[in-house]
């Protein structure tokens, strides 16, 4: 170690430096939340239904088999893109039913197969979901992922 | 044991080290519905074990963190802790708030966020109870000695607070949600945790090799300097796809890389001083964990950690098995180890006995440490695998996952070995106390020439 250094010099160096990188950070962080809300997030079709879908999503711990935009558990599909994959970027209305459709399906009981359990969910709830996944998939995600399979 | 007070830290590694073994059968059972999806399906879903294991996890290292500073605290400070009552009232708050929620799990009581899963109330009693612990422990610091150990170890537990409250904050905006979910996520493990790791590192090695304090100090602001000088803009690699700025992916990429820094300085340090010590200390055990502790941590984190943060390789890799694996040994490294480490040099003089069971210890270190590689191998090349497949070639997830059994059954076992090795660390720690010191002519030995 730099015999030159004492250590109240590193002391405020670290205490300096820290600070520094903190403003910047959050400097930064603060740009971002404005960019999400204006350019790569539509606050317009954030809607109460879309609100409640994430409910519906967090109440159910979705996450913990599953990833959102990869983050989550690596148990099963990646749902970030799960309306593209449905095909509701070019037909909506048949996406919606098909995922309506999975979900009122559950568990599939395929011998040897991941199971997904039934969550019960109303007719609305279902809608409120869907609306959350399309939403989720018109954020803009610097082009990820990089294969429609999620 | 210098101080009577340092006592309270026992009933604390005690409940750490039974959270402990129970997040390890939930990580067995987890693992078990990888290889044969349909156990338990319709009993305790795959999601409620992961929560439950990860949860555990995140639980023990904070009582395992206070364990550990309610030990050094008086040592350090010279000082008794302010009230030890207060210690115990804390741990049962703690405690029951980390019941109540795995308890409450099992009936699919929780809220939505990966590893924010808590019920409100829990999340309250766990920030009352942590806020005892910041108090109780500060007012021993403040009328007692302050030394750079003790002042980072509080700085790295009173931020670990304050970003913690970013759990109460829950945006509709998914974007946004993931935007500050992050500054408890990463904030805290390649953040101030590092504070309370190279804290405990020095205190360790200031014991154990007899080298100076002045100069371990000195080596202690650096590395945490690295750490946050890296760590805080090193955000930046979680925020390249959530619709987050593209500047963030040069951002992030160079930070996240420069993270890699602190732990290699941790490598170096805990070797450097290891070889440079005087004191031939007999606790050959916890000298192993602590040199282990900083070498884990710094493939588990740095290397780890490196190979899938620039943002050209995560655009491929983010979010698969290759995630999985790094998370594992990082965590094993630098925060299981590195508490296991002041367990197994605080316990004799707790217990008041001469290091025991060093054998047994250091078989446990070797099979705990090689499975949970062995386990972080597997895990990789799944990843890899998986990445190419559904990344690169598009296949569906589902059709990738049935490529991926072998790794999973190899991922089962090495499980199933850190179970075995766990059992042992508990009995050594906490079993009949046997005289067991190495054979003379141990390489353990710092100082050596
Ligand atoms: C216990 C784990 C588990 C939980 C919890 C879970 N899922 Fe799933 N999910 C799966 C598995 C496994 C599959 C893939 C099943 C298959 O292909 O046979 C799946 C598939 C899906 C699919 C179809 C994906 C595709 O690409 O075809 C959707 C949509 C979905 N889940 C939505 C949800 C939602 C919404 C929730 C929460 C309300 C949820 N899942 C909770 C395990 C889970
Ligand atoms: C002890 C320190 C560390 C711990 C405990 C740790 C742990 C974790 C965990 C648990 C995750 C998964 C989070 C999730 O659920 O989404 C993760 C993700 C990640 N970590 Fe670390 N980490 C550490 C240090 C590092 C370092 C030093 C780097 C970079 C050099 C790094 C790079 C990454 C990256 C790039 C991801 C995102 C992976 C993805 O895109 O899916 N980590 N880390
Ligand atoms: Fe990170």
């Amino acid at each position: 170690m730099a015999d030159g250094l004492t250590k109240s010099a590193a002391r405020n160096i670290f205490f300096g430096g820290s600070l520094f990188f903190f403003l910047l950070f959050a400097a930064l962080t603060a740009h971002s939340h404005w960019y999400m809300k204006t350019t790569s997030t539509n606050e317009e079709t954030l809607t109460d239904s879309v609100k409640h879908g994430k409910e519906v999503w967090e109440e159910h711990s979705c996450i913990n088999c599953h990833s959102l935009i990869g983050e989550g558990a690596y148990f099963a599909p990646e749902l970030g893109n799960v309306w593209h994959r449905y095909g509701g970027r070019e037909n909506p209305e048949a996406a919606r039913a098909g995922l309506k459709a999975w979900m009122n399906a559950q568990p599939l009981n395929v011998p040897g197969r991941r199971q997904m359990p039934q969550f019960n969910l109303s007719e609305e709830e279902l809608d409120a979901l869907v609306d959350f996944f399309q939403w989720t998939d018109s954020i803009d995600t610097q082009d990820w992922p990089p294969t429609k399979a999620g | 044991m210098k101080y009577e007070t340092q006592w309270v830290a026992y009933p604390f590694f005690a409940v750490a080290m039974a959270l402990f073994a129970l997040q390890v059968v939930f990580g067995l059972l987890a693992a078990t519905v990888y290889v044969l999806p349909e156990f338990w399906a319709e009993f305790m879903p795959f999601n409620v074990i992961r929560m439950s294991h990860t949860n555990l996890l995140i639980v023990w290292l904070l009582i395992g963190f206070m364990g550990c500073t309610y030990f050094l605290m008086p040592e350090e400070a010279e000082r008794e802790i302010h009230s030890p009552m207060l210690a115990y009232i804390q741990l049962g708050i703690f405690a029951i708030a980390g019941a109540g929620a795995l308890v409450s799990y099992q009936f699919g009581i929780h809220e939505g966020r990966e590893f924010l899963e808590q019920p409100f109330w829990v999340k309250v009693l766990i920030t009352i109870s942590f806020l005892m612990f910041l108090y109780n422990t500060s007012m021993t610091l403040l009328k007692g000695r302050k030394t750079a150990v003790n002042m980072i170890l509080m700085l790295g537990l009173w931020l670990a607070a304050v970003f913690w409250l970013f759990a109460f904050f829950n945006p509709a905006n998914l974007a946004l949600d993931k935007l500050y979910w992050w500054w408890i996520v990463h904030i805290w493990v390649e953040g101030v945790w590092e504070l309370i790791m190279a804290s405990l590192l020095a205190y360790l090695l200031i014991k154990m090799t007899g080298v100076d304090r002045e100069v371990i100090e000195k080596w202690l602001y650096v590395i945490i300097g690295l750490a946050l000088f890296s760590g805080l803009l090193g955000t930046g690699h979680h925020y390249y796809w959530i619709g987050a700025p593209g500047y963030w992916q040069p951002i992030g990429s160079i930070f996240s890389t420069l993270e890699v820094l602190p732990f290699f300085a941790m490598v170096m340090f805990a070797f450097t001083m290891f070889w440079k010590g005087r004191r031939n200390h007999p606790n050959k055990s916890a000298m192993l964990w602590t040199l282990g502790s900083a070498t884990v941590a710094f493939f588990g984190a740095g290397v780890w950690g490196f190979m899938h943060t620039l943002s050209f390789v995560n655009y491929y890799s983010h979010g698969t098995q290759v995630t999985a694996a790094h998370g594992h040994l990082a965590f094993y490294g630098a925060y299981v180890m590195m508490i296991m480490a002041v367990i197994t040099y605080a316990m004799p003089q707790i217990r008041r006995v001469q290091p025991y069971n060093q054998i047994l210890n250091m078989w446990s270190f070797w099979i705990m440490t090689g499975a949970m590689s062995f386990m972080t191998f597997t895990l990789t090349f799944a990843g890899v695998v998986q990445t190419h497949l559904q990344r690169v070639l598009g296949m569906n997830y589902m059709e990738v996952q049935d490529q991926l059994v072998l790794f999973y059954i190899m991922r089962l076992g090495a499980g199933v070995a850190v179970a075995v090795a766990a059992l042992l660390f508990l009995y050594a720690v906490f079993g009949r106390a046997r005289e067991q010191v190495p054979a003379g002519g141990t390489q353990m030995t710092s100082g050596s020439y």
